[in-house]
């Protein structure tokens, strides 16, 4: 045992004297390496900057709130079964808080309806389209995971009343108003004038296909009277106890049923949706980009193996008379394979560290000028790619330490 | 080159055998070269005992070589008894034959073989490390055995930085420092020149007397003579087996 551990210090100090009198070639050798392992690590972190872009998207549909519409989330196959349900109407979300408050230890909180429709904001010279514009009730203000940047959100009376008065996002009002406040002003939705008394803030987008900041929000009466409630609307339902949502679903069903006053064993002509559906529609996108991306990194890696196994190679035909030597000095089989892998690995490691450092002047970089980009390092990287060095530096600098390790002593010595 | 080296059997000491250490018998070893079988050793016998000093003679082609690589265990004879300090040694395994060469066999090479990259303290050290001992011993013998051949000054040097002798000089505490049964040494003059090569004779001889047991390998009779035993080779065979005069 102690001289299992005399053997491997030695061999360290030779590996690293090896490397230093052939800078040129470990430093090249270990570029494959490097190249690598920034590539792996780099997917490694976009990979996880995707999954926190993801569950941020999500944690804005909020973990504790469920939409009740008239279609599932998702892809539908069998469209025939859903497509003549009624709409879910506004009323249906006043129904649903009676049945809530008559309901004892009820799980859900309230229903906010949610009509909503696409609208070009104006104002003066100044236009943004693509305006997603809801129409809603003062209770919004409870499922709502924004903060106000200035200004507040219309109250009961205002929405009940229908005054044309209206929320904006951030992008909105940086649109309409850049460099000044919003509030008080008056912006055309579709033509329709709204007062707007309340600016959110900044919020960003979901999955980059939703802009939570291009919304405008106003009363459900005066959305009704602008642009009609036709097309049907959305019920937002708060739980109470978001760590019991399974519950709470199974709830709502009944509580929308009864709302419905549908007969029992009819079939639900609504659906319950929430971000958990969302979830599972994703994660099979997310795999597919993770095994994708680093198949295609682990590619870059591979060739920077065979590079450390062809320069083992090198190494052992130079060194055949030293391992002779070595042999003849009573170096076991053990010794020389040892001596070369750790060559190999010791190669692999400065490379795997120079590419992690790299990694992470590169994602500081890459956040610094882009700050939306989902980019994150993070501690296990370090490890991952310390771990895939040494794993790739013994599979490479196998095939030729085993052969130098078998060499017969004779023949090593004689050669030249 | 060697024509200046005198032969110095007057005067000088002769140490009586001690015991067996090496017992060859009737040994053949058989090579194939692509379709050709060739003979290199076609039934040697050979003793040698502690405290000898022999030299191994013959042409190339005689089967000189062979015989070093046998009795220095980096090669097993095919067919042949080979006992070394009484074991039997001629079907050992490799890392086994490798345990016997660090414990028991001092190798001195013509071409010095030293990492080129240690210094000659890490060098004479190399062997004690194979053989399992911690830093503090393996320094301390290892300074002990350079500064044996008179290069206590010169233990941080590098090998580029010593002469050829030096390097022999090296070479042979590398031998010395497991204190090995035999000391074989090929052509140990082979590479240097000729007041140098009187030199490192002369170390031997020193060798001899503090009761070491040398064997060397060579081609030239000058060397030879600095020996008390002369086997002489030719065609695989021994061809004559007794004192230097």
């Amino acid at each position: 045992m102690a001289r299992l551990i005399y053997e491997l210090t030695e061999s360290f100090r030779i590996a690293f004297a090896q490397i230093r009198a052939n800078k040129l070639r470990s430093a090249l050798t270990a570029l494959g390496v490097i190249i690598g392992i920034v590539a792996v690590t780099l997917m490694g972190t976009a990979i996880r900057g995707i999954d926190t872009g993801f569950q941020n998207s999500l944690n804005m549909l909020g973990d504790d709130i469920l939409y009740v519409g008239k279609w599932p989330w998702g892809n539908v196959e069998d469209w025939w079964n859903y497509v003549g349900r009624p709409p879910i109407k506004p009323e249906d979300a006043e129904k649903l808080n009676v049945v809530f408050a008559d309901t004892p230890n009820s799980l859900l909180d309230l229903a906010v309806p949610m009509v909503g429709r696409g609208t070009t904001a104006k104002y003066g010279d100044h236009k943004i389209s693509g305006v997603m514009t809801f129409g809603t009730s003062a209770d919004y203000g409870r499922i709502l995971n924004a903060d106000f940047k200035e200004g507040r959100l219309f109250n009961d009376t205002e929405a009940v009343a229908g005054r044309p008065v209206c929320v904006i996002g951030f992008d909105i009002a940086e649109a309409l108003f850049p460099g000044r406040s919003a509030i008080g002003e008056e912006i055309f939705l579709n033509g329709h004038p709204n007062w707007v008394i309340g600016v959110l803030a900044k919020q960003g987008s979901f999955l980059g296909l939703f802009n939570f900041d291009n919304q405008a929000i106003m009363p459900i009466e005066s959305f009704r009277k602008a642009f009609g409630t036709r097309r049907g609307s959305e019920i937002r339902v708060k739980v109470r106890d978001k760590t019991r949502l399974v519950e709470a679903k199974e709830e709502l069903v009944g509580a929308m049923r009864r709302a419905r006053a549908q007969l029992p064993g009819e079939r639900d002509n609504f659906s319950i949706n929430d971000q958990g559906a969302i979830k599972a529609q994703l994660d099979p996108i997310k795999q597919g980009i993770a095994m994708a991306g680093l198949f295609i990194t682990g590619l870059s890696l591979f060739v920077g193996a065979i590079g450390i196994m062809n320069i083992t190679f090198v190494s052992v035909k130079e060194r055949t008379k030293e391992i002779g030597t070595r042999k003849a000095l009573g170096a076991r089989r053990r010794t020389i394979l040892l001596q070369f892998l750790i060559e190999a690995v010791s190669i692999c490691l400065i490379g795997g560290l120079v590419g992690l450092s790299l990694t992470y002047f590169l994602v500081l970089a890459v956040g610094a000028i882009f700050p939306a980009f989902p980019i994150e390092f993070s501690i296990s990287l370090v490890f991952v790619s310390v771990i895939v060095s040494v794993v790739v530096g013994v599979a490479s600098g196998f095939a030729p330490a085993w052969g130098a390790s078998r060499l017969d002593p004779v023949v090593a010595l004689r050669y030249e | 080159m060697s024509s200046t080296i005198a032969p110095a059997t007057a005067g000088r000491v002769t140490r009586p055998a001690g015991p067996l250490v090496i017992d060859i018998a009737d040994v053949s070893k058989l090579y194939k070269m692509g379709t050709e079988i060739i003979h290199a050793l076609r039934g040697v016998t050979v003793e040698i005992r502690r405290n000898e000093y022999l030299a191994i003679m013959g042409p190339s082609g005689s089967g000189k070589s062979t015989l070093m690589n046998m009795l220095g265990c980096l090669d097993t004879p095919t067919a042949g008894r080979y006992e070394f300090n009484g074991k039997n040694v001629a079907h050992m395994a490799d890392d086994e034959l490798a345990d016997i060469r660090n414990r028991e066999i001092g190798f001195v090479f013509q071409t010095f073989n030293l990492l080129p990259r240690s210094t000659a303290l890490a060098n004479v050290e190399l062997p004690l490390i194979y053989a399992g001992l911690p830093a503090s011993a393996r320094r301390e013998r290892a300074e002990q055995s350079l500064t044996s051949v008179g290069l206590g000054e010169r233990m941080s040097h590098k090998p580029n930085e010593l002469s050829g002798g030096q390097r022999q000089r090296v070479a042979i505490a590398r031998a010395l420092v497991n204190n090995p049964s035999i000391i074989l040494a090929d052509e140990p003059t082979g590479n240097l020149d000729s007041k140098t090569g009187v030199e490192i004779m002369a170390l031997f001889e020193q060798l001899y007397e503090q009761g070491n047991t040398i064997i060397v390998v060579t081609h030239e009779e000058d060397i030879a003579r600095h020996a008390r035993r002369i086997v002489r080779l030719r065609d695989g065979l021994i061809e004559s087996d007794g004192p230097a005069l």
